[in-house]
């Protein structure tokens, strides 16, 4: 053979035409886009001359190796949408599985770069149904998760069972107008059930990332796409065995000391959580996860004086900071991947509750309101639990509050901590005694109960009778946080020994 | 003409109505202020527009998804 050639061929992927049809879309070929996710070119691939003498199926339509992010290995697999869309035959198939057991071997993280059709129908039957088959892509994925970090970037389909690519990788990086994930696809779902549906409304980016929650960032193009991929993978340990890498430390973009003016007193006003997470984290640090899912809740991964966190905060502009079954959703997906990877955890407690009301009800708000608290309670990660403001009935629970075993609970002067709030107490215990009043005299009832209830659940109280661990200005927050999380940075991951857990969800 | 619906976040009761049919809106203006959980749950306009018809008052109790205020551009009938 010529070896030369036959390698500048496999380089080169499909025919010119979809080279073209390719930039048309905005998208890159497989190799630049691995040129854009590591540091320098000493990529070490396998089986680039995969099915070599099919002839029209350059390394088999997906390139796979190890390159250099951020100066550690990681492991990658990139379809290649010019050779037959991206779709998977056997030997596609054997490359991918054959990546994900080098980086199982290796520990190290496993970058997913999608952008395909699916599997090739006419090779069914040795592709799919068998042991080294399709199935073992996922049954592959699972066994990884939580052993090292799995990351998709999803720049065009993932169709059908590739649809299950992204969903079983810790985070997903969609691109907006080109990707797109869907069971079945909109010609299908019209011949098979009816529907008439766009593709962009049946699995396009933007819905993912703001309605089912399959999607975690969106992004504009693929540059931003596999940066986002890049600086995700510089909040994450190699593998479960270690320590979340630190980065210099900086100073917030705003100061801590405004952090006072920005929470109200009024427990019923709305403010911007993310006014308060700019002036307690490193400047620049804060990296969301699922911005605009669930926006009631925000999850995000950050810096604290140059040490990774994850932050979990209720945001009380978006419905009141209530927990939902999607912010619930959210919030355990959130915490167990910082419980695999070693991360602390900081909440931000301003909580009224989880929403009540026969909708949500009918969702199953409290077996999903049971996963989060579950998510909590399992965490043994360092966790420090903020109350910044109210944290009422359950929400307490599921933002690590005291009996959770966070390492802390620290409270700003403005917190309150009730099983609800004054006005819905003073109704639920003296509702049938206010009604047998005469109505002249409910107002002055209600005031002095509620003033009673508050006294009740001062926060000197709380204090003195060691529900909280420390009262905290304000202006304090940070400092007091970095310090915390130094001491407890050797906690001991200790939980009683089980085959699994049965979650609620 | 294009028509746009602001619809409740969440279930709740209407706390106050800011606007008036016929007036114009501005992208991201409260409408609506809803109390829910004793919370005030501001509700704003996804994108401007005129408004063509107010359909909650205070007081009025609202589902998770209901239609509170309809705007429109102003374009014609």
């Amino acid at each position: 053979m010529d070896l030369r050639r036959e390698v500048e061929r496999a380089r080169r992927g499909g025919d010119e035409k979809y080279h073209r049809r390719n930039r048309q879309q905005g998208k890159l070929f497989a190799r630049e886009r691995l040129r854009l996710l590591f540091d320098d070119d000493r990529f070490v691939e396998d089986g680039l001359l995969a099915n070599a003498l099919a002839g029209d199926l350059p390394a088999d339509g997906v390139v796979t190796g190890i390159g250099y992010v951020h100066g550690r290995p990681v492991a990658v697999m990139a379809n290649d949408s010019t050779v037959k869309a991206g779709s998977w035959g056997a030997r596609t198939v054997e490359k991918i599985l054959r990546i994900q057991e080098t980086a199982l071997r290796q520990r190290i993280p496993l970058v997913y770069l999608v952008d395909s059709a699916g599997a090739r129908i006419t090779d069914q039957v040795e592709m799919f149904p068998g042991r080294r088959h399709a199935g073992r892509i996922f049954y592959n994925q699972v066994r990884l998760s939580g052993v090292v970090p799995q990351v998709c970037v999803l720049l065009g389909p993932s169709a059908a069972g590739g649809a299950y690519i992204p969903a079983f990788c810790d985070v997903v990086i969609m691109v907006e107008g080109n990707a797109s994930m869907y069971l079945g696809s909109p010609r299908m779902a019209e011949m098979v059930i009816g529907e008439k549906v766009s593709l962009e409304e049946m699995g396009g980016a933007r819905m993912h990332c703001t309605v089912s929650g399959c999607g975690d960032v969106l992004c504009a193009d693929e540059p931003e796409a596999i940066a986002a991929a890049r600086r995700y993978l510089s909040y994450f340990p190699s593998n479960f065995t270690e320590r979340p890498p630190a980065a210099p430390a900086s100073e917030p973009e705003a100061p801590t000391a405004e952090i006072a003016s920005i929470v109200p007193a009024d427990q019923n006003a709305p403010f911007d959580m993310y006014q308060l997470i700019r002036r307690l984290v490193d400047a620049g640090s804060f990296f969301e996860i699922k911005a605009l899912f669930a926006p009631e809740l925000i999850t995000g991964l950050a810096r604290l004086n140059g040490r990774v966190v994850g932050i979990v905060a209720n945001q009380p502009r978006v419905k009141g900071g209530v927990l939902f079954v999607d912010s619930a959703d959210k919030a355990a997906r959130f915490i167990w991947l910082c419980d695999a990877f070693n991360i602390p955890l900081i909440f931000l407690a301003d909580v009224p509750g989880f929403m009540i009301g026969s909708r949500v009800e009918r969702q199953g708000i409290i077996r999903h309101g049971a996963k989060m608290i579950a998510a909590v309670s399992e965490a043994t990660v360092p966790k420090v639990s903020v109350i910044v403001r109210k944290a009422y009935g359950a929400g307490l629970y599921a933002m690590a509050g005291p009996a959770f075993e966070p390492d802390c609970c620290l409270a700003l002067p403005t917190a309150q901590i009730a099983v609800m709030g004054p006005e819905a107490a003073v109704n639920a215990v003296y509702y049938n005694h206010i009604q047998a009043l005469p109505p002249e005299e409910r107002e002055a009832f209600v005031a002095q109960r509620r003033a009673e209830y508050a006294a009740d659940i001062d926060l000197l109280r709380l204090a003195s009778e060691l529900i909280v661990d420390a009262v905290v200005d304000p202006a304090d927050l940070r400092e007091e946080l970095i310090r915390r999380l130094d001491v407890y940075s050797g906690r001991v991951r200790d939980w009683p020994a089980k085959h699994r857990p049965v979650t609620p969800v | 003409m294009a028509i746009h619906l602001i619809t409740a976040d969440m279930a709740g009761v209407v706390a106050e109505v800011k606007v008036r049919e016929g007036d114009q809106v501005a992208p991201g203006a409260e409408v609506v202020v809803l109390e829910s959980m004793k919370m005030h749950i501001p509700i704003t306009a996804g994108q401007g527009g005129r408004v063509r018809e107010v359909r909650v008052a205070a007081g009025a109790f609202v589902n998770e998804g209901d239609v509170l205020v309809v705007l429109d551009d102003g374009t014609g009938a």
